[in-house]
């Protein structure tokens, strides 16, 4: 799975963004290898810039400097092997589309495809997601946890290497969750994806990562990266009962507690 | 224009309040509306044929109605009312044309805005009735005025509307779209139109009931046809009953108009209605 080659560098990234009387550095020199078809995800206290260094990778935003590269390349606007999926899926989803255009939105605007291949195509990943059936809905008439689901898809119809969420779970409830991250890992080790998921969810983290990279509280730097170890295929009761499991939670906790300025570690 | 927005709202329907068989809840039906209207014209008709009010000036609108009828079989109405509503309709989609475009333009590109911002607002609180004899000066007083004048009136709606609407994008929609590799050109006509689309209807809705005012007015100021020619040259006669009727007959194609644009409103815009429901549960 970890093939040893660089895939994804993010290199020496600062982002400081203009403040009230001068400037808040976000991140402050952030060096990352990700391997091709790993999972990492990436935790932090809230506002360490987690979503910021996502979007830079996207080439969504500027780091103030540094660089991102993907595959050897610079990253400079959105690479078209890269998706990135929103946190907040109602706004991100188009409303005046349904869901089949939704998902053919990045086939339509990416290559040159006939209908019927797009159609196919949406088809195909709609099936994948669970959604057959739901075609022509708009999704506004679905739930969080389907709406996520399109959202998915659509990212997924464009056949691209990385995929980069940003908690793209948090506004879901409990069981709708445990159902997206079945199916996000099952997909990953289907597709042979690239995921870099950053949560603020430890356990979700450690249950779905291949490598975990806890950053500190603004100006940010990697605190912790941490490989995860964890046996496939994984089961949400049995795995999250191995001790190695518990063993990663614990550090991760701590860490971000620290960080937090929470002192327990009888809370984890 | 205001009754107009009005109608188009949903009955409130008060909670709590039980009534029991259908005439007493008649008052909440459009009838209830509908047969104040009647109730009105009926007072007409009776003021008018007591004398209360001179007669001269005030025919009872059962001659106002059959004059009506005359002038609507006669073909002389629609000889004067067509050619005013496909001049209302140039001028209105001209107006829309331009303003949708100058609203794109200004709301996406720093650069429009800069530059058209100043004259927009200079150009905009002019009320059109004071401009007109400018126009005439220089397009004469033919169908090129009235078009030209009403095009002029009903492109600021628009155009602001379709800049509000443009600024409000939502910006995780543009961000989307740049995931997707959508940009410039291709950005604008696949998600920041379709999002603006619902404040566009509101100001093509404002416009269409400006178009129908600078219509009547260029036709009663220089005019030798139309419908607004048509009521200032009856009341100028002295027939007083083909003046009402021209009014009565505006009246009727401003409710016709509206009604019209709800019908093909509520059709594109379906998605808008139930996404804002959506949102707010």
């Amino acid at each position: 799975m970890n093939a040893s080659r660089p895939f994804l560098s993010i290199r020496g990234i600062h982002k400081a963004f203009a403040a009230p009387g001068g400037t808040t550095v976000a991140l402050n020199g952030i060096d990352l290898e990700i391997a091709r078809g790993s999972f990492v995800s990436i935790i932090g206290p809230s506002g360490c810039g987690k979503s910021t260094l996502l979007q830079i990778m996207a080439g969504l935003v500027e780091p103030t400097s540094g660089a991102v590269f993907l595959d050897g390349r610079k990253v400079d606007g959105p690479p078209p092997s890269v998706i990135y999926v929103f946190q907040q899926y109602t706004r991100s989803l188009f409303p005046w589309k349904t869901v089949e255009r939704n998902v053919a939105f990045g086939l339509e605007n990416r290559e040159r495809l006939s209908r019927e291949t797009i159609i196919a195509r949406t088809r195909e990943i709609l099936a994948l997601v669970k959604l057959t059936g739901f075609e022509r809905y708009f999704p506004w008439q679905l739930s969080g946890g389907m709406q996520q689901r399109v959202a998915i898809a659509r990212a997924l119809a464009c056949r691209p290497d990385v995929l980069l969420m940003d908690e793209p779970f948090s506004a879901v409830d409990a069981l709708t969750r445990v159902g997206l991250q079945e199916l996000v890992r099952g997909l990953w080790r289907e597709l042979g994806l690239t995921v870099v998921f950053v949560t603020h969810d430890v356990d979700e983290g450690v249950y779905l990562s291949s490598r975990m990279v806890a950053l500190s509280r603004a100006p940010a730097r990697i605190a912790i990266d941490l490989p995860i170890e964890l046996p496939y295929p994984r089961d949400q009761i049995a795995t999250r009962a191995l001790p190695e499991y518990l063993d990663y939670r614990a550090r991760l906790l701590a860490q971000l507690f620290a960080d937090e300025g929470l002192v327990s570690t009888e809370a984890a | 224009m205001s009754d107009a927005v009005k109608t188009d709202l949903p009955a409130p329907a008060p909670p709590g309040v039980k009534t029991a068989g259908g005439i007493a809840l008649l008052w909440r039906t459009r009838w209830f509306g509908v047969g104040f209207i009647a109730l009105l014209l009926a007072l007409w008709e009776l003021a008018a044929v007591s004398g209360w009010v001179p007669s001269m000036s005030f025919p009872r609108m059962s001659a106002v109605l059959a004059t009506w009828w005359e002038i609507i079989i006669s073909g002389e109405l629609v000889g004067e009312l067509l050619p005013s509503i496909l001049r209302m309709f140039a001028g209105y989609f001209i107006g829309v044309a331009l303003g949708v475009a100058l609203g794109l333009l200004m709301g996406y590109f720093r650069f429009f805005y800069s530059l058209l911002e100043p004259i927009t607002e200079v150009l905009r609180p002019i009320p059109s009735p004071a401009y007109l004899p400018i126009v005439i000066l220089f397009l004469g007083i033919d169908d090129e005025m009235k078009i030209f004048m009403i095009s002029f009136a009903s492109l600021f709606p628009v155009l602001l509307n379709t800049y509000s609407g443009v600024r409000g994008v939502d910006p995780i929609q543009l961000q989307t779209a740049r995931t997707f590799g959508v940009t410039g050109w291709k950005l604008l006509w696949q998600i920041v139109l379709p999002s603006a689309a619902p404040y566009i209807f509101t100001g093509m809705r404002v416009s269409l009931a400006v178009a129908l005012i600078v219509m009547v007015i260029s036709e009663m100021v220089a005019a030798s046809s139309g419908i607004g020619y048509f009521i200032l040259s009856a009341q100028r006669g002295f027939k007083i009953r083909e003046m009402f009727a021209g009014v009565l007959t505006l009246a009727v194609v401003g409710y016709v108009l509206n009604r019209l644009f709800v019908a093909i409103e509520n059709k594109v815009l379906a998605w808008h209605y139930g996404y804002t429901l959506q949102q707010r549960n």
